[in-house]
């Protein structure tokens, strides 16, 4: 009886298997462990050679290239400050505009905005991204410059006091500007995130803080915003991440001056506006060449510290809240 | 009024359970003494409620009076409404896209569906606890209580009290005072719902209602809650959806038996489960259907 369940008519037990059926499953786990090796390969290797290619001027400056404020390609002196700089600064503009912008936007879609709408205005929010680089900093030169270069001159005027805002010449191109068109560039990415885990707050947290008599504001800043403040910072980081390698736009809008501005409203330069701008100069010059490699080194470090931070924020959010369930399962246990 | 720091019991670390419930006890007189001079009329009538999901109707022409300081289950198969008639008496239905309810809820004799009510002082005044035990997860112990009172603005030393005495009044007290700056998902699932009814009775509503709130926890814990749940009623109005019957036959001075959205019948528990006057009631309790 039991001889029979197992076996077929060739003698051949039901569960073993010909090694020839298994192949596809080989072949699939193998190349797919290839591909995923690949790609850490490449990032490896793409490191390699960004730091064999600018180590001729890693030993000609040493961190004189990252802190030294000094970059003039004539006399081949690259002490890039200004550029990093200029990298952080507008960088840091993004986030002071985006970020508040993009969790109003999120907010507004999950908790305000009916149903109906919703999705309509998301898609809308992420074709933001659909717009090529180029097509914003074009718009940033012919539109939003110009537009805005009376109301910079007026606030540069009035909030003189405030140290790194006035006191100076408004230059048509300048921080700001560039700040402004990054912030719009990186609004749909952390809108998208904030989204996403803005409509993953679970509805009883929103209905205890709503019963307790809380407004629709008091909701949001009591149980939304709390639950999802690692994600959204994680979202942040992302935006951040696009910002500081951004480059096209930003060549357009920043008036690719290499010395630190005085103010907001001056113009500067970044890491990857100079790549753009001078590979064309570099190219035969060893040390000039070596010391554009550096910048883009620089900035591909930045962009990798930004992302570290911003996957340990997301992992942070996540394993708390699994912590205080785990730490509730053992209570329960306790009772 | 004694100041909770004041009581020399909460020196002793090693509590007896006489202890802790005299301790409760003194809350609940302490409480009644605060609000003496209203300890009584805060009833809730509701007439020709109607109340809907879209187009459907899930609660048709309910009429119900819950009469001042005492328990009233409702008790009635999945789906027949018991929710959303709780959820309509201090307006959370309508936070369900889709929801909306038409009829009066009189607190007091005020409609809370009347133009011009604000929505967030009806819920100030009609507590709810829900299902499953929902503390704020970022919130420490002492902020979750807290959560309610500041938004009612309260600050300092006075907040701190009123903490104090809400975690007292659900017998909280003892297990959780030397850890108030935890986490209050970290408590035990019982006391993660004693810790909600205290964010509840913290802003000293007048009527609480309970959404199956044992449905989540073991037998001692669900036994804890009903305990609570008799003392508090010599202070709040008590509304209960419940599944379980000996619960309803355990709490509640009145139960109301729902079917399909209508009220059946209502009246004192002991009727209700032993002599009730429509079939379909008797036939539910005695466990014939549903």
């Amino acid at each position: 009886m039991e001889a029979s369940a197992t076996t077929v008519s060739g003698g051949r037990s039901l569960i073993e298997r010909s090694p020839l059926s298994r192949l596809p499953d080989q072949v699939l786990q193998w190349t797919l462990t290839a591909l995923a090796a690949a790609i850490l390969i490449l990032i490896a290797y793409f490191f390699i050679r960004l730091i064999g290619q600018s180590s001729t001027a890693i030993s000609h400056f040493g961190w004189g290239f990252v802190f030294g404020n000094d970059w003039n390609p004539s006399h081949l002196i690259f002490r890039g400050l200004p550029l990093l700089v200029g990298t952080v600064v507008t960088s840091a503009i993004a986030l002071l505009i985006g970020v508040p912008v993009a969790i109003g936007t999120a907010l507004f879609l999950i908790e305000i905005c009916p149903r109906r709408f919703r999705t309509p205005m998301a898609i809308l929010v992420d074709l933001l991204a659909a717009v090529p680089s180029v097509v914003y900093g074009l718009w940033g030169v012919f539109v939003l410059a110009p537009k805005l270069l009376p109301v910079e001159k007026w606030f540069a005027s009035t909030f003189s006091f405030i140290p790194w805002i006035g006191g100076g010449t408004v230059t048509l191109y300048n921080y700001f500007i560039a700040g402004l068109i990054l912030a719009i560039m990186i609004l749909p990415i952390v809108s998208a995130i904030a989204r996403e885990v803005i409509s993953t707050v679970p509805s009883e947290h929103k209905e205890a803080a709503l019963a307790l008599g809380a407004t629709r504001w008091e909701m949001i800043r009591m149980a939304v915003l709390p639950y999802s403040r690692s994600g959204i910072t994680g979202g942040a980081m992302l935006g951040l991440g696009r910002a500081i390698g951004e480059t096209i736009a930003v060549v357009l809008v920043i008036g690719n001056a290499d010395v630190i501005g005085k103010h907001l409203f001056n113009q500067g330069y970044s890491l990857a506006a100079v790549i753009a701008n001078e590979f064309g100069e570099a190219a035969n010059t060893t040390l000039y060449k070596s010391a554009l490699f550096e910048a883009g080194l620089v900035l591909f470090i930045l962009t990798l510290i930004v992302n570290i931070i911003a996957r340990w924020f997301v992992s942070r959010g996540t394993r708390t809240r699994a912590a205080g369930a785990v730490m509730a399962g053992v209570a329960v246990d306790e009772v | 009024m004694i100041p909770p720091e004041t009581t020399s019991k909460e020196t002793t670390t090693d509590m007896s359970t006489e202890r802790r419930q005299s301790d409760r006890t003194e809350a609940a007189a302490e409480a009644k003494e605060s609000s003496a001079q209203d300890a009584k009329g805060h009833g809730v009538n509701i007439e020709a409620l109607n109340a809907y999901y879209g187009d459907q109707l899930a609660v048709k022409n309910f009429n119900i009076a819950f009469p001042a300081n005492e328990v009233t289950a409702l008790i009635g198969p999945s789906g027949s409404g018991k929710s959303t008639v709780v959820r309509c008496i201090n307006r959370m239905h309508e936070e369900i896209p889709g929801a909306r309810a038409e009829g009066s809820v009189a607190l007091d004799g005020m409609n809370v569906y009347e133009d011009g009510v604000d929505v967030t002082s009806v819920r100030r005044l009609i507590g709810m606890v829900f299902q499953k035990p929902n503390p704020f997860p970022t919130m420490s112990v002492f902020d979750n209580v807290a959560a309610g009172l500041r938004l009612t603005g309260a600050r300092g030393i006075n907040l701190r009290e009123r903490v104090h005495r809400a975690l007292r009044a659900v017998g909280l007290w003892d297990e959780v005072k030397n850890r108030l700056d935890k986490p209050g998902t970290g408590l035990s699932g019982g006391q993660q719902q004693r810790l909600c009814i205290a964010r509840t009775v913290a802003v000293e509503p007048e009527v609480i209602l309970m959404d199956e709130p044992c449905s989540a926890l073991d037998p001692v814990a669900t036994l804890k809650i009903e305990e609570l749940i008799d003392e508090l009623k010599d202070r709040y109005t008590i509304v209960i959806v419940t599944h379980n019957m000996q619960q309803a036959g355990r709490v509640a001075d009145s139960t109301a038996f729902m079917l399909e959205g209508e009220l059946i019948e209502h009246g004192p528990t002991t009727k209700i489960f032993t002599n009730p006057n429509d079939e379909r009631t008797e036939r539910y309790v005695t466990g014939k259907f549903g």
